[in-house]
């Protein structure tokens, strides 16, 4: 579904991701974990299309076309999905007014015709319920007032609403109290077939008890230097990230 | 001699003209005065005047401008359907080159409103008390001209305690075969406790050449009355527009204006000018104006709070795009006896091409020591964190774009109390974004 190849990308000049590789299939789960700074929020980034990200050598494929070559609408239409580290927040767009304008361009872009009034809210409600997200959340402004926790969950509302192939989460999982991280949790493993993907960026081994990854990486000063299983999240757990940089200088040629 | 020719500058053709056909018009008897004022101020402003520093408007007064007392063509009801100006649930008052057409018009209950052309109105206590009375009036070389050259427009006065219920729409028509000066003259008087709306909409009718309208309103607010007047300034690419509002406001009485400037005029410039005479008035001034092509948009607002415990609110925001030009200044002037004054001021504008201009200018005068005044302008661009947010869920750049600026529109078309009006301004918003 996903291929990354030596992604190299800089922001203004300044390298920041140095020689990505990472395969993402169908029905996988995988989790990005790293320390503040190293890259993470950079990868979803590059993978979304913002344009302030410069890729200076490698590809990535998606589902068999070359992704890096998309806008990021197309990419969002296309089946990739991000869900943000810090969603903003835009006064003055109604949140189900935005919702309707995305699925029925992403319906446009697949030959589909607009959804119908009645049709669109039975969806919203159904998602609704699956992500217990507050109803009245909807027709305020996207984002605006909403708690730290509030548009977390609004975004990963939007991704059930937009059923993507790929979603990448960044961080969902800091700022949802400990009841929201169950909830959300519960609906991300009920949205989870053999035909999507998740990459979920996180801090924590506990969202991974939620949400059991099949893999686990560690991202650090843009490069992925450890891969494992979920026992790895455990052991980061324990030993934070010191061990791991003292094996990666060893790696590294002297300068 | 009835237009200004070529080589001889309007303000010399003046005095020929104004005493062929005006100088001994109707009842009013401050014509000559005003002509005088207007020669006195320096006639039509140049760019060397501060207030017209960015707007040139000398061009518009030359070559073959007709200066006249108007022809009042018949216009048919399907004409005036035609505009599609017309509103629903309203009562309606159609003018022809500034002259009432009551055939057209469907008044409000005269029992609440008197209605009558200012010509014929000569004689009404509250013309002989407010008209051509605003306290800011002689400062304004278009004022002034108006006065000398008026031919027509509307007297209202609401009665006391009348809550005129549904919105009077104003629709001011012109017509003309060639280029000319328009100077329709209007007042309106809210009296004690009375409540009215009003809706201006303007539009050409078959106009070969483009004209000037020279518009005056004065209205006067009184105690515990309230006023709204929304402009809605959608007129076609033929009018030029030079736009007088002088509002006086009396003891808790509460003032609020809506000026929407979306329109496919080259050129409009508004003179919104509040004199807050007596305490705790409310005041509220909100505009919304895109500007594109090669147009030009000014607006010119002064607030003088006279009188202590008034407070004045304005929010004026802009979208500006291709080689377009907006122009802000708003004053407020605290005076000395306006103790425990609140205004507020603000102005944003969306500069969407690199080839537009705005030049904002907030002005705060106070000469109060116990007030609260706060006012800011900002020039920005779309944010482009909020138009990721959009891309990033599967909406297209241009209509990203779109949903930001009607955004950015949101804060003022919300707060219109008129529906018909708030679907009107936000379609033609859209209609303007998306040319
Ligand atoms: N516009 C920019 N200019 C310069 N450096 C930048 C810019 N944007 C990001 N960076 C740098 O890139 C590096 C990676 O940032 P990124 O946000 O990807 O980290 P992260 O792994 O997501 O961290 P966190 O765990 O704190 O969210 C940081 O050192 C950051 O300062
Ligand atoms: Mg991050």
């Amino acid at each position: 579904m996903l291929d990354i190849k030596n992604l190299h990308a800089a922001v203004e000049g300044n390298a920041i991701l140095k020689g990505i590789n990472l395969t993402v299939k169908p029905g996988e789960v995988h989790a990005i974990m790293g320390p503040n700074g190293s890259g993470k929020s950079s990868l979803a980034s590059v993978l979304a299309g913002r344009e302030s990200y410069e890729v200076t050598e490698g590809s990535v494929d998606f589902l068999g076309k070359d992704l890096l070559d998309m806008s990021p609408e197309v990419r969002a239409r296309e089946g990739l999905f991000l869900a943000f580290q810090y969603p903003v927040e835009i006064p003055g767009v109604s949140n189900i007014n935005f919702l309707k304008t995305a699925v029925n361009e992403i319906r446009a872009y697949h030959g589909q015709p607009p959804m119908q009034a009645k049709a669109f809210l039975d969806m919203l409600k159904s998602k609704q319920k699956l992500m217990e997200f507050d109803a009245n959340l909807m027709n305020r402004s996207l984002n605006e007032g909403f708690s730290g926790g509030e548009k977390k969950r609004n975004d990963i509302f939007q991704m059930a609403m937009l059923e993507p192939k790929l979603a990448i989460m960044d961080e969902t999982d800091s700022g949802l109290d400990i009841d929201a991280l169950r909830i959300v949790s519960a609906g991300v493993n009920k949205l989870r077939s053999k035909d999507n993907a998740f990459i979920m960026i996180t801090h924590y081994q506990r969202l991974l008890e939620y949400i059991v990854p099949d893999f686990v990486h560690v991202l650090y000063n843009g490069r992925i230097v450890k891969s494992g299983t979920k026992e790895l999240a455990l052991e980061l757990e324990e030993k934070g990230y010191d061990w791991l940089k003292e094996d990666i200088r060893l790696e590294e040629p002297v300068q | 001699m009835t237009t200004v020719t070529r080589n001889i500058s309007f303000n010399e053709a003046l005095p020929a003209l104004f005493s062929a056909q005006f100088s001994a018009n109707g009842w009013f008897d401050g014509r000559e005065a005003a002509l005088k004022q207007f020669l006195a101020l320096g006639g039509i402003p140049t760019v060397k005047t501060e207030d017209w520093k960015y707007t040139n408007v000398v061009s518009f007064f030359k070559n073959d401008l007709q200066v006249t007392l108007p022809e009042v063509p018949e216009v048919t009801a399907a004409q005036l359907e035609a505009t599609g100006l017309i509103l629903p649930d309203t009562f309606r008052l159609v003018l022809v080159n500034g002259v009432l057409q009551p055939h057209l018009s469907q008044l409000p209950p005269a029992s609440q409103v008197t209605i009558s052309k200012l010509s014929e109105a000569g004689s009404q206590p509250a013309v002989e008390l407010y008209f051509n009375q605003s306290p800011r009036i002689g400062e304004h070389h278009f004022a002034q001209l108006n006065s000398a050259l008026f031919n027509d427009g509307l007297f209202i006065e609401v009665k006391a305690k009348a809550q005129v219920e549904l919105p009077v729409q104003i629709i001011h028509l012109y017509a003309a075969g060639q280029a000319r000066l328009f100077n329709p003259r209007h007042l309106v008087v809210v009296n004690e406790g009375a409540a009215l709306q009003i809706v201006e909409s303007a539009a050409g009718i078959g106009l070969a050449d483009k004209v000037v309208i020279n518009s005056v309103m004065e209205s006067v607010v009184a105690e515990r009355a309230q006023f709204s007047q929304y402009q809605l300034q959608t007129g076609g690419n033929n009018l030029r527009t030079i736009n007088q509002n002088l509002v006086e406001q009396k003891g808790k009485s509460v003032y609020n204006n809506y000026t929407f400037t979306l329109t496919e005029s080259e050129f409009v410039r508004n003179n919104l000018n509040i004199s807050l005479d007596e305490e705790r008035t409310e005041t509220h001034m909100y505009g919304f104006y895109i500007a594109a092509g090669g147009q030009l948009i000014d607006n010119h607002t002064s607030v003088d709070h006279r009188m202590p415990n008034c407070e004045s609110n304005e929010l004026y925001r802009g979208v500006l795009m291709d080689k377009s030009t907006g122009v802000f200044n708003g004053k407020i002037y605290v005076h000395e006896d306006a103790q425990k004054t609140n205004a507020f001021q603000q102005n944003n504008n969306l500069v969407i091409s690199p080839e537009a201009t705005i030049f904002t200018k907030p002005q705060l005068e106070i000469f109060a020591d116990d007030v609260k005044c706060s006012h800011g302008c900002t020039i920005g661009q779309v944010s482009e964190d909020a138009l990721f947010y959009l891309r990033a869920r599967g909406i297209g750049e241009a209509e990203a774009r779109n949903l930001l600026v009607k955004a950015f529109a949101f804060d003022i078309t919300a707060k219109v109390n008129i529906p018909a009006v708030r679907k009107q301004v936000e379609q033609l918003a859209s209609q303007y974004l998306n040319a």
